[in-house]
């Protein structure tokens, strides 16, 4: 029964920084209610109604007693919100090595999937050492996936998609949380996620599963969904080809105008959903929409499959 | 002319017929009015929060029969304290009662408009206990979309409607006290001679008449997507989610300021008048009132680091709380200068400021960190963000709201108390406090999330710490109730000025009479005329008056 924690395992690269800060500030907080404290004891034991203290001259308002109290905290805070932000840049920008795994939140519960194709419910499986980037949407309401051990936390929101990444330090079994409310099972949405050696992790990759990878499912739901009869060239339709245009800049018509956009997630998950939205210069608006027909895990990896058709194929 | 004389002698709560309380314009008994009605609320609020302490004591969920029970709970919890308890309380409260009395004034600018403030509160928070025995609702205080509006099927349109009708009250009482305050002042009474609980009032007031439309907006479109299912929140229907959540903070994080800014008014007028010290630095006490109204506009955001809104917006509303900071920090520094070379009592009202400055402290440097982006990521949602706001709202607000009950009580009843058991109540309720709140901050930092029925079971000694507190503090907020009422039993005894206090409305007697003054009184010197010399021989005779 006393076995229990007062701190959080350090599980990634950037918990020990998230942890420096927080004692930094802990410090401060410690200092100044010990200081407030110490300050009132004092007064009201010396002062004291009974006490014979000297009570000359009290000063009622002091220029340069303000100043120190207004610039000592300042130069403090500065410090602060400076060390913060610029960790919190840190948080936000992801190295471009990064492993890429899927999330899909829904009452209650998390849908993990990895490029490779494994895909997971309550769980996440990640190699030690890599940096991960999850890629999320909700299908319902707003949920938000928390790994306190890697100090990570990011709202995961319907129509849209939200990012965050970490890397495992620490091989272990650590909490998954939803930490914004989301209804009835809140405190049961969650699980685990198993930090793990890079080749025990290939072989859980591997194991069981389909086989195919995203891109591969993606194609198959590409065929399914009919849109590779207006979109691998077709003589009755007039559309795009999609080779290669992932993460290009896309010429969209407005009105009489046309702007360019880039095409990330985003942009092609709307242009299934609500293709009338952002029309491709040159085209009629002839695409349906897919909107309440395609789950999000099958969009995400109906856009796996987008992002992997390269250039190369399209000259084929 | 002697008749009339004779009225006057007449205090405001000499007459006892239902309908003479009903219908009363008079701003002292309207504040007793809201003081019965928060009272209730907050002892029904203060029943939600025990039931869920009961059911956290375990990590499985025992107590309560499902999850539904739980989540309509803290919601209840949540709404209740904030809408009906503490946005009313010290404003509503001591504000009707005092602004008058402390400007020399005989009421209110708009008597007729407060009875009605009233009235639209008690409308509100019908609704409100209306959906308590009918089911209740499960979004959280919160309301967020697309929850509230397309996914929860509980009573989300009544509560928006309890929440919309009750600002409404905020609204007129804020903009009674601002008119007040601006046309009321008797004669020689100028701004920098109004006591600082004016100044914090009226602070409060801007906030409430701003900020409180903007929540009304918010909550009335959460129930037009839910009824006509308009695409305006939910990305379903064509709607941004994260729209929600800037209109509903633009009100909330304000009001937070309209719950904490009153309790910093009462705390200046007490610790003043227990240390016989005039308040240190008075003018830069009364500005910081205003720059944190004014800043307190402008942080909205860092409730939402994670929600999805950009990284630069994260990091600008980072520097905005920290800059929000600093009057509060003035404050502080200020209230605990004020005792230096003082002549220090510590009778009840004294005690419960000065556990107000202890808390507070804490709860704005807690709140240090949750500015501090890289250390919210970690900690928004969690039990570190529950502790914190409580630390600020419990230890803050409502230590600030019982602290004025006790200082002003004498004047509002013409009785004193008990002062050993006032003593009793504020320690108990000062350690109650922190036994309760304190292991939150861990359970915080470990990553318990808010909102949880049920917990890992590695979390339950801490909850289980929390609990006990919560039983502590249960008992430092009966205790007053009991001996205040108590107190009502015996005839007036306190006079006009048991505290030897020198705002005007000690000038009056105790209770004041139905025009709170004989003569509007001529206001020739600043509010704080205390020296700690010769406090001893005051000391006796306020210890004879009070006997
Ligand atoms: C009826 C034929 C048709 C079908 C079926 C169709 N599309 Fe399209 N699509 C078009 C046309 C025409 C455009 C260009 C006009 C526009 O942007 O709406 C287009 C545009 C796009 C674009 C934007 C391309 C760019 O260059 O910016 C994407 C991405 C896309 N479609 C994906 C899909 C996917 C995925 C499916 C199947 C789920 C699909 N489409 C089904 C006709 C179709
Ligand atoms: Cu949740
Ligand atoms: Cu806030």
């Amino acid at each position: 029964m006393w076995n229990f924690p007062l701190f959080p395992d350090q599980a990634s690269t950037i918990a020990k920084h998230v942890d420096a800060l927080y004692f930094f500030a802990l410090g401060i907080a410690g200092f100044f209610t010990a200081m407030i404290c110490v300050l009132i004891l004092a007064f009201a034991a010396r002062y004291r109604r009974k006490s014979t203290a000297d009570r000359l001259n009290p000063p009622t308002a002091s220029r340069t007693l303000e100043i120190i109290w207004i610039g000592g905290p300042m130069l403090l805070m500065l410090t602060m919100f400076t060390w913060a932000a610029i960790l919190f840049y840190k948080m936000y920008d992801p190295p471009v090595d990064a492993l890429e795994v899927y999330v899909v939140g829904k009452q209650w519960m998390w849908h993990a999937q990895h490029s490779e194709g494994r895909a997971e419910i309550n769980e996440l499986h990640v190699p030690l050492g890599r940096p991960i980037r999850l890629t999320m949407t909700s299908q319902d309401v707003i949920h938000s996936f928390f790994i306190p051990a890697f100090r990570v936390k990011q709202d995961v929101l319907p129509g849209r998609y939200t990012t965050m990444w970490f890397e495992p330090a620490k091989i272990g079994r650590y909490h998954l949380f939803c930490a914004e409310y989301c209804g009835t099972n809140h405190s049961a949405m969650g699980g685990w996620v198993y930090v793990m050696e890079p080749v025990e992790f290939q072989q859980w990759l591997s194991q069981a599963g389909t086989g195919a990878s995203m891109a591969e499912q993606g194609e198959r739901l590409f065929v399914q969904y009919h849109c590779a009869g207006c979109h691998r060239g077709s003589q009755t339709v007039h559309a795009p080809r999609l080779e290669g245009v992932y993460g290009r800049p896309v010429p969209v018509q407005q009105g009489t105008e046309v702007r360019f956009t880039l095409a990330d997630y985003r942009y092609i998950r709307d242009s299934i959903l609500r293709p009338k939205s952002e029309v491709v210069a040159g085209y009629e608006p002839v695409m349906p929409s897919f909107e309440g027909q395609i789950t999000e895990p099958d969009l995400l990896k109906i856009i796996a499959y987008i992002k992997s058709i390269g250039a190369k194929e399209a000259t084929q | 002319m002697s008749a009339m004389a004779v009225e006057f002698k007449e205090d405001y709560l000499q007459a006892y017929r239902l309908k003479s309380w009903l219908l009363t314009t008079d701003h002292k008994r309207i504040g007793l009015l809201y003081m019965a009605t928060i009272t209730f609320f907050f002892f029904v609020g203060g029943a939600a929060a025990t039931i869920m302490r009961l059911e956290l004591m375990t990590p499985k969920g025992d107590v309560l029969p499902s999850p539904d029970a739980y989540n309509r709970l803290f919601t209840m919890h949540g709404v209740v304290m904030i809408f009906f308890f503490l946005i009313p309380s010290i404003p509503a409260v001591l504000g009707n009662f005092l602004i008058p009395l402390m400007i020399g004034a005989r009421d209110l600018a708009f008597p007729i408009l407060n009875l009605l403030s009233w009235y639209v509160l008690m409308i509100g928070g019908s609704i409100a206990i209306g959906i308590l025995i009918f089911g209740g609702v499960d979004t959280g205080w919160t309301f967020y979309t697309p929850f509230s509006t397309m996914f929860s099927n509980t009573m989300v349109v009544p509560a928006a409607t309890a929440v919309f009708i009750a600002g409404f009250s905020s609204i007129l009482t804020g903009l009674n006290f601002i008119v007040t305050v601006h046309t009321m002042r008797a004669p020689g009474m100028t701004w920098f001679r109004l006591p600082l609980f004016v100044w914090a009032l009226y602070a409060t007031s801007l906030i409430q008449v701003l900020g409180t439309p903007v929540l009304a907006i918010a909550v009335a479109l959460v129930a037009v997507e839910r009824l006509l299912h308009v695409g305006i929140f939910d990305p379903a229907l064509g709607g941004d989610p994260i729209l929600f959540q800037h209109l509903f903070w633009f009100y909330s994080h304000p009001a937070v300021y309209i719950m904490l800014l009153p309790s910093m008014g009462v705390v200046a007028e007490i610790v003043p008048c227990f240390s016989r010290r005039p308040i240190f630095g008075y003018k830069l006490i009364a500005f910081s009132s205003v720059a944190i109204a004014v800043l307190g506009f402008l942080v909205w955001g860092h409730h939402m680091f994670v929600s999805g809104q950009s990284m630069y917006a994260g990091m600008i509303f980072s520097f905005l709380s920290f800059m929000v900071a600093i009057p509060s920090a003035i404050k502080v520094f200020n209230w605990t200068a004020t005792m230096y070379k003082g002549s220090v009592r510590l009778d009840t009202p004294m005690l419960y400021a000065l556990g107000f400055i202890g808390l507070f402290t804490m709860g704005g440097l807690t709140g240090l960190m949750l500015a501090s982006v890289a250390i919210d990521v970690h900690v928004h949602d969690t039990y570190f963000v529950v502790a914190h706001f409580h630390y600020i709202m419990v230890g803050g607000a409502v230590m600030g709201y019982l602290g004025g009950i006790h200082f002003w009580w004498p004047k509002m009843s013409g009785r004193m108390y008990s002062e050993l058991l006032g003593k009793l109540s504020a320690l108990t309720v000062f350690i109650g406090f922190n036994l309760t709140f304190f292991p939150q901050f861990v359970l915080g930092y470990l990553g318990m999330p808010r909102r949880y029925y049920e917990y890992p079971a590695e979390f339950q000694v801490l909850n289980v710490m929390s609990t006990a507190g919560a039983s502590i503090l249960a008992v430092g907020y009966v205790l007053p109730l009991a001996y205040l009422l108590f107190s009502l039993r015996r005839p007036p005894d306190a006079g006009p000025n048991p505290w030897r206090a020198s705002g005007l409305e000690w000038q009056t007697d105790s209770p004041p009479p139905v025009h709170n003054f004989e003569e509007i009184p001529i206001v020739t010197r600043g509010p704080y005329q205390y020296s700690p010399e010769g406090a001893e021989a005051i000391d006796g005779n306020g210890d004879d008056a009070s006997r």
